[in-house]
């Protein structure tokens, strides 16, 4: 098994803390789950889109980059635009549609909308947008188990603003449930 | 032991303060800052000592001074920024006073561009200062044998009294993997390796002999560093070598192209196709000899792969071949990185013509 996500977004979205997620969990809750995250490096970083690799796998992985991924998360306009071509045929394209306003013009990927920043006003902040995002993909994939994920999120957030914990899995758990859904 | 997962950057400076570093000197430049960063936090909570300098110059001219009192220390730096302290590099080496030299490659040609490649290769192992000097210079390919190798860097240049260098570039500084961690050297064994250094200028007492640093500029001592070098040539390389029995594809990289070059050999196998890698742990002194054991009679061709435009350790890998296969590259440069699809379709088109 070998699964890689690129993930693009505004700077100040999560998209870093996102990927980080995911990694932390892959590493440090298994034993053998070889893991690599991949930021994009360069003056775009800031006020433009930043953007990550991850790549999962259970054998040595060669680049931490790809070019074409499994998956791709968009948090905004302008990554769908630079990194739709940057999924593998038959791949995902999960989507921020609260920010993201059009569609992909691929046709051979599939699409998973998800109104991330709704979802996380109803809950109480827009800023658990990217737990939301987190949770749809953990659903979506099925990659890693979400219990682990949820206590891999309270152990790196959780420490600076632990009033957050709550609102983080009920972010997390809303869009895995989309994620899970959109999976069947 | 639990793995943890960290940045390239941050694995560097934390092996190195476990390896019994206490100094380290540095000036800010990408794609490297994670180091001095990390070092200025945790080093103090060792008991060592973080400086900014105010130039490269400064920087690695603080590290000669921490040297001289026998300390364990650091630099780190990326292309420019190495250029700048290659002045310092030359006098560490002149003065025999080991010391660690990390190098984070960017993009060329000349200056370049701040993205990760690998253009300092023939820098780092033919001259990274005047003066014709050499160092040890280790070549990681992943974050976990990054820690590994600064951990043993210490105890290279100790052992040599010489600068030891570890060449990285900026994929491998800035990416995360999940580690384990060396333990750290006490409190006891950092001082008890200061003790052991008889040369070390740590102040004189009354009834102690004189000693005196000269920086080493004579015959004699150009001879005893060759003999030093000689001495590395045939004891210290140090190689990976895998698949390469039957292999009639020999691809060789380093750093975080070998990684990938070695995806790019798995990949071939499965299609029934055989090929195998070379990968130079040790660049300098580099590992001729895994090239010239080769069977030849069933060696086709030799591909280098690297993140450089020209081709740079295709001039040792030459060296190796002597002319017996014919060595072609796969290349990359200026932060555009090598990734595993690129660099089997780079393969696989230069298979086909054989």
């Amino acid at each position: 098994m070998k699964r890689s996500l690129l993930i693009g977004g505004f700077g100040g979205q999560g998209v870093m803390v996102t990927g980080q997620l995911l990694c932390y969990c892959a590493a440090e809750e298994t034993e053998d789950k070889q893991v690599t995250f991949f930021p994009s490096y360069g003056a775009e970083q800031r006020g433009g889109t930043a953007n990550c690799y991850v790549i999962i796998s259970d054998t040595a992985i060669g680049s931490p980059m790809v070019d074409y991924a499994d998956e791709l998360i968009v948090f905004n306009n302008p990554s769908l635009d630079k990194f739709e071509e940057c999924v593998k045929p038959g791949g995902t394209i999960i989507i921020n549609s609260s920010v993201v306003d059009k569609e992909p013009t691929r046709k051979d990927v599939k699409t998973v909308k998800i109104p991330a920043i709704e979802i996380a006003l109803k809950l109480g902040s827009p800023k658990v947008q990217n737990l939301v995002m987190l949770g749809a993909y953990v659903g979506y994939t099925g990659l890693l188990d979400p219990e682990d994920v949820k206590r891999t999120a309270e152990k790196k957030l959780g420490g600076k603003r632990p009033e957050f914990i709550p609102l983080n899995n009920a972010a997390f758990d809303r869009g895995w449930e989309i994620g899970h859904a959109a999976a069947r | 032991m639990s793995r943890a997962f960290v940045k390239g950057g941050d694995a560097i400076a934390e092996a190195a303060i476990r390896a019994g570093c206490r100094f380290f000197a540095g000036y800010p430049i990408t794609p490297q800052n994670e180091i001095p960063e990390y070092f200025a936090k945790h080093l103090p909570e060792a008991g060592g000592s973080f400086v900014q300098g105010e130039s490269e110059t400064a920087s690695i001219n603080m590290v000669f001074g921490a040297s001289l009192s026998g300390t364990r220390c650091m630099t780190s730096s990326s292309s420019c920024g190495i250029s700048l302290k290659s002045e310092g590099f030359s006098y560490l080496a002149a003065a025999r006073l080991p010391s660690v030299i990390c190098s984070v490659q960017r993009g060329g040609p000349g200056y370049g561009s701040i993205k990760p490649a690998q253009s300092d290769y023939l820098q780092a192992t033919k001259a990274a200062g005047n003066g014709g000097f050499k160092m040890i210079v280790f070549a990681p390919s992943t974050v976990q044998e990054t820690i590994d190798h600064i951990y043993e860097a210490f105890d290279y240049a100790d052992k040599y009294r010489n600068p030891t260098m570890v060449l990285l570039d900026g994929v491998i500084s800035t990416m995360m993997e999940p580690v384990v961690f060396p333990e750290p050297l006490t409190e006891e064994q950092v001082q008890a390796i200061k003790d052991s250094k008889t040369w070390a200028l740590n102040g004189k007492k009354a009834g102690d002999k004189k000693k005196l640093i000269t920086g080493g500029a004579t015959e004699q001592s150009n001879m005893e560093c060759a003999e030093m070098y000689e001495y590395w040539a045939e004891h210290e390389t140090r190689a990976e070598e895998y698949l390469v029995e039957d292999a009639e594809f020999i691809l060789t990289a380093y750093g975080t192209t070998a990684r990938v070059a070695r995806a790019v050999v798995d990949t071939l196998r499965k299609e029934g196709i055989r090929a195998g890698l070379i990968r130079p742990i040790l660049v300098n002194p580099f590992p001729y000899k895994s090239f010239a054991k080769l069977d030849y009679s069933k060696v086709k061709c030799v591909i280098d792969l690297e993140m450089t435009i020209p081709a740079q350790m295709i001039e040792d890998v030459k060296l190796g071949v002597l002319g017996k296969a014919p060595i072609r590259t796969v290349l990359r440069s200026c932060g555009e990185v090598m990734t595993d699809d690129f660099a089997l379709g780079g393969v696989k088109k230069i298979i086909e013509e054989y």
